[in-house]
């Protein structure tokens, strides 16, 4: 009876051990920023959600459209209207996995370099994106930062010619996160 | 009964355990809980219709928009002479008339503009509060609600110098409710009551206070055009002697900071007591005029980012 007892109490250890691994935000931050002959064109969103798992190196994102604010109002009545369709597809998600996560020791303080792979879907469209990061721990804190590029047109929007030295055709993507730990 | 209970723990713990394996469906769920919690049932947070026009003006008469806090739109208006004047005028393009103004955005729901028209010599202030605006989630609210008054002085020299004439005889003011609604991501229609007051009439017989409802609408054809229409409805008892209805069709062309706007109209006048209250043109003789709107929108004032 008491070896029963003793089993379940692993168990249930064990399966909260594998809860605890979990990470999350509900305000990490991307930014995007088009350099083209014209004109710079720059957003931010503060409002990212992210989910990561130290164990299996699972890593998710999603991040309304719409959160996304640009200097220029009319910019940004644009990029939802014309360009990304937020009405349409009001989210942008990513699924993927941090390949090298043994490497990360999330219990001792450094700068650990990773590569991210997985599905990035956005205006309805999904393509697969690799991407090199960090991840840092610092006093139990965990924290990740990547920058990659995403070319436009993968994801079907449409640039019309006339505004084509306003806009980049691929637009470099900088996401940072510091994750909170999951009870 | 201790067996029992044995069994019972672990059967939980089975049960816990289980829920625990499968890490990606894992980190999946937890993803969904947070979209749960910040984007909600659609019912956590208020999310305001956007773009239900292109721009403040619908053809000659104002849409429900406002330009953005902090931003200055410079307008430049066009109405050539009338279609049916025939080749000897270019079919009026020899003629034009022209109005410049600058709108800006105080806040978000108000703004304040100025211009000058050619016609009459004609200058004209206005501002554009927006008392309710469309939205869904946590506010809901079906229509934007906007109140436009405006005051116009005419700075022409009086037809008749020799008579007393009283400076308030050039002033004319209009209040105008503008009830619109975005049906769908391209079709959005709005209501304008509006009341136009002059000091001074022409013929004692004549009302001062001048009543018209007007209705106008936009439909998209693409992302960036879309095709409006605009007409105003004088009630038969308060309207001026020899005037019609006016009626403005038209295209919004859109690129980047600009918008262009095309239309045919039988009024001449692109101010409210002008085009509401003294059209005289008939659609049906072709006392039709061309013209264009241009607006170029400058950020101004620093934005907030959110």
């Amino acid at each position: 009876m008491k070896k029963i007892f003793i089993v379940s109490i692993v168990c249930i250890a064990a399966s909260l051990q594998a809860n605890a691994q979990r990470y999350f935000t509900k305000n990490g931050f991307i930014s995007f920023y088009s350099k083209a002959p014209l004109e710079n064109i720059e957003a931010e969103n503060n409002q990212v959600m992210s989910v990561l798992n130290t164990q299996t190196g699972d890593l998710q994102f999603s991040v309304l459209i719409k959160s996304f604010h640009f200097e220029k109002a009319l910019m940004e009545e644009h990029f939802n209207e014309n360009y990304m369709e937020s009405n349409k597809f009001p989210k942008a998600t990513f699924k993927g996995v941090i390949a090298d996560i043994s490497k990360v020791s999330f219990d001792k303080d450094g700068q650990y370099p990773v590569s991210v792979s997985g599905d990035l879907t956005m205006h309805g469209v999904t393509k697969k994106v690799n991407a090199n990061g960090t991840v840092q721990v610092k006093s139990g804190k965990i924290s990740a930062e990547s920058t990659f590029f995403v070319k436009l047109a993968d994801y079907q929007v449409s640039i019309p010619k006339l505004v084509k030295d306003n806009i980049a055709e691929s637009v470099e993507i900088k996401v940072a996160c510091q994750y909170d730990q999951k009870m | 009964m201790r067996k029992m209970f044995g069994y019972a723990m672990l059967a939980i713990a089975v049960a816990i355990s289980a829920m625990g394996a499968g890490h990606a469906q894992d980190t999946t769920d937890l993803l969904s809980q947070l979209e749960q919690e910040v984007i909600g049932d659609n019912k956590s947070a208020t999310n305001y219709t956007t773009a239900t026009f292109k721009t403040t003006r619908l053809i000659n008469g104002h849409t429900v928009e406002n330009v953005a806090r902090g931003v200055l739109d410079v307008k430049i208006s066009h109405r050539f002479g009338k279609l049916n004047n025939g080749l000897y005028e270019l079919f009026g393009l020899d003629n034009a008339t022209m109005r410049m103004g600058l709108d800006y955005g105080i806040t978000s729901t108000l703004m304040v503009g100025f211009g000058r028209s050619t016609h009459q010599k004609t200058l004209d202030a206005f501002f554009k509060w927006k008392i309710l605006r469309q939205s869904t989630g946590k506010r809901r609210m079906p229509i934007t609600l906007s109140y436009v008054p405006t005051v116009a002085l005419k700075t022409l020299k009086f037809e008749d110098p020799n008579r007393k004439n009283y400076f308030s005889s050039r002033l004319f003011f209009s209040h105008q409710l503008i009830i619109g609604r975005k049906f769908s991501e391209g079709t959005s229609i709005q209501l304008m009551p509006t009341l136009v007051h002059r000091n001074l009439v022409t013929y004692a017989d004549e009302p001062n206070d001048i009543l018209a409802l007007g209705i106008g609408g936009r439909q998209k054809i693409s992302k960036r055009v879309s095709i409006n229409a605009e007409y105003y409805y004088q009630h038969p008892d308060y309207k001026l002697r020899g005037t019609t209805n006016s009626l403005s069709l038209g295209f919004d062309i859109e690129t980047g900071g600009h918008v262009f706007q095309l239309h045919v109209t039988n009024s001449q006048g692109m101010a409210e007591r002008t085009f509401i209250t003294e059209t005289t043109g008939l659609w049906e003789k072709g006392d039709l005029y061309f013209g264009f709107n241009i607006s170029r929108v400058f950020t101004v004032g620093k934005r907030k980012r959110g």
